[in-house]
Parts: structure tokens; C-alpha cells; sequence
């Protein structure tokens, strides 16, 4: 469980999160990069950039 | 086998690869190149294989040439990022291969480029040559278009939108098709149907299974092999004239294929990189990345 860096909502983490991965606000919708999950730790996911893609 | 997984944020994509190595008990670490420090004057590195998942082809781009340089498998190597990374290189290297593509031309300044868009016939398509899930994509309808466009990238855009990537436009069937080759055999494919001209599922375009048949497979091999082979998909447009290969990702994203097709494209990756990885000779430690905090999984830092 996390909070909400914005809005100060519940964020919950199931435990197969990984470290670097992007989660959702479920109230605010604000994205989130997980920076560690124990104890759980968010701040705000990086923004697109223009070489991003696959 | 000591494996490094070079990569940023966490995607769909990235977790499941994560998954499917813990399982079979692959030692492995993440690399996180926001983290990563290259010490460009070692010559050895703590890892035998490294696969690229990187989200940003430049650090990909960067990471992938000093590995091969001092003898570091990657999955995919330097030479296959560099060329699908680059949509001139990639037509370039097809069409050498004689693999099917639609006609590209491209040109430096807006006065060619003008010059060009007339010899296609209108409409075209320009691109960025560097570039991913259909940004900056325009497709150009009439000779007012193609000036305005032209000077907006000009005036506007960084000097890499000054080299103009101009490609004929393909008619869809409202849809076209990605497959995904890995080594030698495409393992699945699926169309994407959009109602608009970019189909990209990243754009929202929809995914339903599209079998692999013979010709399928056999253009989609031959695209792989034309940029270097590896685990690489391919973007196809059905044409009158047969199958053409308009794009080749060298970091594939699959999330939406894996349920249509009924393919765990993640742990037919991850037996490519087994396989890969059991022929590659263990090489003694170095020591030349440092790679923070971010190590995931069994071993030491690369």
C-alpha cells in the first residue's frame, strides 16, 4: 500500500510489483514509477520522451 | 550463464520476461540504465549476455555498441538496434535484401523533399526517421500540405526532422499485420484494425489473431535476417501485389498479442535467450558496469 502523491488516495500494490514499474492513482489517475516495494515507495513516472518506443 | 536485462521503466512486457526467467532459474540482473555508469576504458564485463528492453533506443543504441565491442552477446545486437532504430536504415537494409517494401524516398531540404512527394504521387507519408508507436507520423494529402508540413519540421523540429523520410501510402484494409519472428521462425502474428491510417495498438488500434501462414512466415524471416536477425517484430501491409514490410522493432512490445493468439511470446523469448545463452563461453568477472541498487534476481552485479 502506497499513497497517492497527488491526491492522497490508497494505491494498492499486489505482490508481484517490480521495481520501475508504472502504476495509476485509481482515483486521480496521476502515474506513478515504483521506486521500492518494501516498504513501498512511488514518485512521479518519467515523462514520454522522443526515443522512447520498441 | 550469467545474464544481464538492460532496461528502464517496468513494462507489460518486461514483467512477464522477469517472471519467466525466475522460474526456470535463470540468473539474471536488471540493469537500469538511468542508474548505469559505462566505464568506457574496461575492457570486461560481469555479465555473458545482456537482452536489451530499454524504452529509450539512444541509451539502448549506446549500451548495446560498447558491449559488442569488448565481446558481450546481446539480445539484440548493435548492429540490428542501430538499423531498426533508424527507418531509412531499416528500408535500406530490406531493400538490399530484396525484401518487399513500399517505396521510400528521401531528401534534405523542403525544395526536394517537395521534389519527391511529386514523384510518389500524392498522398505520402512522412516519418521521422528516428521514431515509435506512430508519433509524428503524417500522412500528406495535397501539395499545400506537404509545403506547410515541410516548413513546420524545418523551422520546428530538431535537425533529424530536416532529413525527410518519404514514404509512398499503402491502402489498408483497414487493418495490417505485426508478426514476431524469433531466430529463425515467426511464432505468431496478429492483425491491428483501426479505423484510422495508424494502426499502431499503441494508438489504439485493435488486435485479433492473424495465422501465420507460409508467406507470412517466409517475409517476415527474410525482414529479420535483412536487419541482422534476433527477436525482432515486423509491421506488414497486405497489398495486391503480396505482403509488404513497411517497419522492424528490435524491442518489441507484445502485451496485446499474447491473449489473441494464444502465445506466450514472453517465454518463447526467454527460450531464445537460454538457447543464446548456453553457447556463449562464461567469461571471467570485470567489473566495468556499475549498476547501483536496481539488481533483481539471483548474482552479482554486472
Amino acid at each position: 500500500m502506497a499513497k497517492c502523491l497527488e491526491c492522497d488516495a490508497d494505491i494498492i500494490l499486489d505482490d508481484t510489483v517490480e521495481e520501475g514499474e508504472i502504476v495509476d492513482c485509481p482515483d486521480c489517475g496521476t502515474e506513478f514509477e515504483v521506486k521500492a516495494t518494501s516498504p513501498a515507495t512511488l514518485a512521479y513516472a518519467p515523462k514520454e520522451e522522443e526515443d522512447w518506443g520498441e | 550463464m550469467k545474464l544481464g536485462v538492460l532496461c528502464s521503466i517496468v513494462r507489460v512486457e518486461e514483467k512477464l520476461i522477469f517472471d519467466a526467467l525466475r522460474r526456470r532459474g535463470v540468473d539474471f540482473v536488471k540493469i537500469d540504465d538511468r542508474e548505469l555508469i559505462i566505464d568506457l576504458h574496461r575492457r570486461r564485463y560481469d555479465v555473458d549476455l545482456v537482452l536489451e528492453r530499454s524504452v529509450n533506443h539512444s541509451r539502448a543504441l549506446h549500451t548495446l555498441k560498447v558491449l559488442n565491442d569488448r565481446g558481450v552477446r546481446t539480445i539484440n545486437t548493435w548492429e540490428v538496434a542501430n538499423t531498426c532504430g533508424d527507418k531509412l536504415l531499416t528500408t535500406n537494409a530490406l531493400v538490399a535484401h530484396d525484401v518487399p517494401t513500399p517505396r521510400t524516398l528521401v531528401a534534405y531540404t523542403a525544395e526536394s523533399a517537395l521534389k519527391a512527394i511529386d514523384q510518389l504521387g500524392y498522398p505520402v507519408v512522412l516519418k521521422p526517421a528516428v521514431g515509435s508507436w506512430g508519433r509524428l507520423l503524417a500522412r500528406v494529402n495535397d501539395r499545400y500540405a506537404a509545403e506547410a508540413l515541410l516548413e513546420h519540421k524545418e523551422t520546428l523540429g530538431s535537425y533529424h526532422h530536416s532529413t525527410f523520410y518519404i514514404q509512398e501510402f499503402v491502402q489498408k484494409p483497414g487493418r495490417d499485420i505485426r508478426s514476431f519472428v524469433v531466430g529463425d521462425r515467426t511464432i505468431c502474428a496478429i492483425y491491428r484494425y483501426s479505423d484510422h491510417w495508424i494502426t499502431n495498438t499503441a494508438r489504439g488500434g485493435r488486435a485479433q489473431n492473424c495465422p501465420v501462414t507460409n508467406e507470412l512466415d517466409e517475409v517476415s524471416v527474410r525482414a529479420a535476417n535483412a536487419v541482422g536477425g534476433g527477436v525482432v517484430a515486423i509491421d506488414l501491409f497486405e497489398t495486391p501485389s503480396g505482403l509488404q514490410v513497411n517497419e522492424v522493432n528490435y524491442t518489441m512490445e507484445f502485451r496485446n498479442s499474447i491473449t489473441v493468439t494464444g502465445v506466450e511470446i514472453h517465454e518463447r523469448l526467454v527460450d531464445y535467450v537460454v538457447a543464446v545463452g548456453q553457447e556463449t563461453d562464461r567469461r571471467s568477472l570485470g567489473g566495468g558496469w556499475s549498476a547501483g541498487k536496481q539488481a533483481v534476481g539471483v548474482g552479482p552485479h554486472v
